[in-house]
């Protein structure tokens, strides 16, 4: 008798630990994403600064993480750190740091750019009503490099929360790994699992990723016919 | 129209970047109510003298007074000075983000802390002066380069100023934009709004200007009416930059 894949969901608690999965690659990408926001911002104001030595040390940092494919910084993070320094990182953890790394690199030149981006007569403008420096920057500067900059980190957050399948690597059971378990488990009863399973998964990745594109895409427009 | 008291006073200003002098030596009074366009060929240093004026370049040496007040150098209290100088620039300024409304507002409600309903009723008079009342809730992107400018020029006017200065603020436009920029500067004069003006268009500076100020490499090389300046230019360097306006026809057929 042929086993259909799809009951493949309804055996044991594999539904549920495929969600559990889920989850796992969606707190991960969350926590990375909201600390890599907060110091990327910090970090695009710095490399925006004309002092050489910031500017410099900020490019080395985006380089260096740019060239290194993310599978050999988890690699680095999990295995390096732990052997050398002796410090216990759950896989977790490492994954946490890494994509916080790469996240705040990304970001941090995602905020450079939309900053740098802010032609000088804004702010001239802005002086030449009598404004502050402060209320130029609240009023003028910051509103502009917002609309600039959503569309684009929302992007970099849809790439993080896809890249995170790599901790599979690294012994994090997030949903990939929860698939390859239940397809493991049933390969034998079950042909078709990986088909079933790894669709699943996909269509489980497009349901995250989907709406928080269409979102950018929203506000892009939206933005653009403001002139933002 | 012109008065005796001096609105803005100039005293041996110079201005260097770099070591390189741009302004040598310029000393300059502008009176109520008086209109002066400042001339010279590109890089003479005239938009630098209105950038020093409103403090966005600090000077080497020499001082700038507003109505009898050292404005110069003045690093703390600059955005206080600039609310009395109103500034127009050549690249279309207006803030992208904020309705034509919200961008004539921005300064009297932040900067002067004017109450928003008094402010907005004299904007939107303003507005309807120059024609573009029904754009009011438009964003800048919406509108033409020659709307932009008079919409920078209104929010300049909003802020009240003593004196209002304009740096080559048709330059970027396209040639049937420039009039209706023209005419509401023209109407301003008319008004008796006291006015620094930096431009390219020799016909506009001749029917404008109450005096002419002819610069060349940093220094005041001609100053005089615009009728003598345009008719009978005292210098031979005013008078090589006047040619370069004029061109000699070329008639069908002719070779060259």
């Amino acid at each position: 008798m042929q086993d259909l894949g799809i009951n493949l969901f309804f055996q044991g608690r594999n539904f549920v630990r495929i969600l559990e999965g889920l989850w796992v690659t969606v707190s991960i990408s969350l926590i990375a994403v909201i600390i890599s926001i907060f110091l990327g911002i910090i970090l695009g104001m710095v490399m925006n600064l004309k002092n050489p030595v910031t500017k410099a040390v900020t490019r080395i940092y985006l380089e260096f993480i740019r060239i290194m494919p993310q599978l050999v910084l988890l690699f680095l993070v999990y295995f390096g750190v732990t052997r050398t320094f002796h410090i216990n990182l759950s896989g977790e953890v490492s994954a946490i740091i890494v994509f916080t790394m790469w996240g705040t690199a990304e970001m941090g030149d995602l905020v450079r750019g939309a900053l740098s981006s802010i032609p000088k007569h804004q702010y001239e403008s802005g002086k030449a009503i009598g404004l502050t420096g402060f209320q130029i920057y609240l009023y003028i500067i910051i509103p502009q490099t917002v609309r600039r900059l959503i569309p684009l980190a929302i992007n970099l957050v849809t790439r993080m929360i896809k890249t995170t399948s790599l901790i599979v690597l690294i012994g994090v059971v997030e949903v990939v790994k929860v698939g390859q378990q239940i397809i493991e488990a049933s390969r034998l009863t079950t042909p078709t699992a990986s088909l079933w399973i790894y669709g699943f998964i996909f269509f489980l990745y497009f349901i995250v990723c989907y709406p928080i594109s269409r979102l950018s895409a929203k506000l892009e427009k939206r933005w653009v016919s403001m002139g933002g | 129209m012109e008065s005796t008291e001096k609105i803005l006073e100039i005293k041996h200003l110079k201005k260097e970047f770099d070591n390189t002098p741009v302004l040598n030596d310029i000393s300059l009074d502008i009176h109520k109510g008086e209109v002066v366009v400042v001339l010279g060929p590109s890089g003479c240093g005239k938009s630098t003298l209105l950038r020093c004026i409103n403090g966005l370049e600090g000077i080497q040496e020499g001082e700038i007074l507003l109505n009898g007040d050292l404005i110069s150098n003045q690093k703390k209290s600059m955005h206080l000075v600039r609310q009395h100088i109103g500034m127009v620039f050549q690249s279309y300024d207006l803030f992208p983000h904020m309705t034509v409304l919200d961008n004539i507002l921005l300064g009297p409600k932040k900067a002067q802390k004017r109450k928003k309903e008094e402010a907005a009723a004299e904007a939107e008079e303003l507005l309807k002066r120059i024609g573009l009342y029904e754009k009011k809730k438009a964003y800048p992107r919406q509108l033409s380069g020659g709307q932009k400018q008079r919409v920078a020029i209104v929010r300049a006017l909003c802020m009240h100023p003593k004196v209002m200065l304009f740096d080559e603020v048709t330059a970027a436009l396209d040639p049937e934009m420039v009039r209706e920029v023209l005419d509401v500067m023209l109407e301003l004069a008319r008004e008796g709004s006291t006015m620094v003006i930096v431009t390219h268009e020799m016909q506009f500076a001749r029917a404008i200007a109450d005096r002419i100020i002819f610069l060349d490499e940093g220094n005041i090389v001609e100053e005089s009416g615009p009728e003598e300046f345009f008719t009978n230019p005292k210098t031979e360097r005013a008078k090589q930059f006047l040619n370069i306006f004029d061109f000699d026809s070329v008639h069908h057929g002719s070779n060259k």
